[in-house]
């Protein structure tokens, strides 16, 4: 009797504490995505006075016929491809070399933690003034090896400008990746390398058959943080290239802004907005079957 | 035989002692500190250089004393009035991420320990939310904003920033609520504290170095934050640093004020640029728990 009292209480003191948290969570998370839905379905901008008129399907068709919403998908997902692949790998060569023994390791890990901890839209304005095509620091470097004979218009070129806000994006966050990386080597146990060592493993065998089976979770879990944000990425893009030259760099993210705040075609936003969401939701909940199969694997 | 943690442990190098592993490390390390100093480096060389020095002929490299100013940052203050930024963005940090603490632990004890009905559900939503770009977000909270006529006041910026670190610090307070010995709470329910009393006497001041942690990694991300303020402050006196800073240099290639942007960059990241070097060891624990245990 009074233990069900008990737990009855707590349950309502836990309700209780719980509640604002999930109210918050509701009108920033769930209200806008829902919201977007709503909406994908009126057409509103200037040509029906900013007044929501019900066109059903329209504007997905309309998004289908649309070659500058293909043209950002196609641009998102080689943005998304390249920086997670380079990520992945210069993430698991910084984690590696933290995970060693050696003096001013630990300055070492602040000074590789710093790039994910400043403001991106200020770090982009870093990237513009480095890829600059006159004064540039990318440029000179590249002239004074020999590299390059003359002076490349990074941002003004469309295959160059890809790659330089890749590169940007490269730079800020492969830290937050190696931190997590970093995370699942520790929890490595020395022993399991010595008794390999023993049977006669190089060290390279040892990283293929003990280390990154032992990390895949985190391998997976770094991605799937990084596929978000990448799919998403606007700040850096925005203040680098503003998607450009000629929308070579305009991601999904970009054309969304640009529809509801230039166009102020809210429908059609919500449109995007939507399929962007539906997206996403689709490659997380694959990989979350994946992680969970992998874990079960690993247990 | 060593599992004590890195700290102590002697070094990890091949016990067969092949010197071109140690030369791997430290090319490894090299490039790890090159690769993440430089463009910041880069941008604090430019910013005290005089204008003349930034667009030379040739890249200069080491400045001489000539060559040296410190006018980007005094036009910063001067003429761009800097300083009203700097309060923005600190201001909308502190509060949101004080808010978000003071919303987020209570909720992230009752997940860890009160055992409520559908605990899994939330969880799962809070995890899942973490990974939603704001993009998704900005245009539905662009009508909330419209609707309660918040456009350019503090809450349109406090609310959503308050709301984007709730699951982090859902996450990272309840894998250290966890990981608390549970004795404590029950001897405090023996002496007849009901949960309200046993968290506010009990369990926060246990939980300050959590909270610090959460703490830091929520003022980052609230000033970092870039669409949000881009959209719902239009007013200058209520921009923040990253839009203020983004702003100054225009959208034209041409006549870009190379310098004080410089100077700008360095100010906006300075704040941050300290919080690493003080809490670096709480931002790694932070970031870690918030997303691998979770």
């Amino acid at each position: 009797m009074t233990r069900d009292y008990i737990r009855e209480r707590q349950q309502r003191t836990g309700w209780l504490l719980v509640t604002p948290a999930l109210l918050l969570l509701l009108l920033v998370y769930a209200f806008p995505i829902l919201r977007a839905f709503w909406l994908s379905f009126f057409t509103e901008n200037l040509s029906t006075s900013l007044e929501p008129v019900f066109s059903g399907l329209d504007n997905y068709g309309r998004m289908a016929q649309d070659g500058r919403f293909w043209q950002s998908m196609r641009n998102t997902a080689v943005f998304t491809v390249f920086t997670l692949i380079f990520e992945l790998l210069l993430g698991l060569i910084i984690a590696l070399s933290l995970d060693q023994a050696f003096r001013g390791r630990g300055w070492v890990r602040t000074i590789a933690i710093l790039p994910w901890a400043l403001p991106t839209a200020l770090i982009a304005l870093a990237w513009r003034w480095i890829f600059n095509t006159e004064f540039g620091v990318w440029n000179d470097l590249l002239l004074r090896l020999q590299i390059i004979s003359n002076p490349v218009n990074w941002l003004g070129t469309p295959d160059w400008a890809m790659v330089a806000v890749i590169g940007a994006d490269v730079w800020k966050t492969t830290s937050f990746v190696a931190i997590l990386l970093l995370a699942g080597l520790q929890s490595i146990s020395q022993d399991l390398y010595e008794a390999h060592a023993i049977d006669g493993a190089s060290p390279w065998q040892s990283f293929r058959q003990i280390t990154l089976p032992l990390i895949a979770p985190q391998i997976v879990i770094a991605m799937l943080f990084r596929f978000a944000q990448a799919f998403g990425i606007f700040d850096l893009i925005q203040v680098m290239t503003g998607g450009g030259p000629g929308g070579a760099t305009e991601m999904v993210s970009i054309y969304i802004y640009a529809a509801v705040m230039r166009y102020l075609d809210f429908g059609y936003g919500a449109a995007l907005v939507t399929v962007t969401f539906l997206v996403l939701i689709a490659v997380v909940g694959i990989t979350w079957l994946y992680l969970s199969r992998l874990r079960a694997k690993t247990e | 035989m060593t599992t004590a943690p890195q700290t102590t442990a002697p070094p990890q190098t091949s016990d067969r002692g092949i010197p071109w592993m140690r030369v791997l490390l430290w090319a490894a390390i090299a490039f790890t500190v090159i690769f993440s100093l430089a463009p910041v480096l880069w941008q604090v060389l430019t910013s005290v250089k005089t204008n003349d020095a930034i667009t030379a002929d040739a890249v200069v490299y080491f400045p001489g004393l000539d060559q040296l100013t410190a006018d980007h940052y005094l036009d910063l203050f001067r003429r761009n009035r800097f300083y009203i930024y700097m309060f923005n963005s600190a201001l909308v940090s502190i509060v949101s991420t004080v808010l978000c603490l003071a919303l987020g632990s209570p909720a992230a004890y009752a997940l860890a320990r009160l055992r409520i009905p559908g605990e899994q559900v939330i969880l799962a939503i809070v995890l899942v939310v973490t990974l939603f770009p704001y993009i998704l977000l900005f245009l539905g909270l662009l009508e909330v904003v419209r609707a309660f006529g918040l456009a350019n006041n503090y809450l349109a910026l406090i609310i959503p920033y308050t709301a984007i670190n709730l699951p982090l610090t859902i996450l990272v307070m309840r894998s250290f609520f966890q990981q608390l010995p549970k004795d404590l709470e029950d001897s405090a329910r023996v002496d007849g504290y009901n949960t309200v009393q046993m968290l506010w006497r009990i369990v926060l001041p246990m939980t300050l170095p959590a909270l610090v942690t959460t703490g830091i990694l929520a003022f980052i991300f609230a000033w970092n934050e870039y669409l949000f303020a881009l959209t719902f402050m239009t007013r200058e006196e209520m921009k923040t640093i990253p839009v203020a800073a983004a702003q100054l240099g225009g959208t034209t290639l041409f006549e870009v004020p190379y310098g004080p942007l410089a100077a700008a960059t360095v100010v906006g990241t300075l704040p941050l640029v300290l919080l690493v070097l003080f809490f670096q060891r709480r931002i790694v624990q932070g970031l870690t728990s918030g997303s691998v245990k979770g």
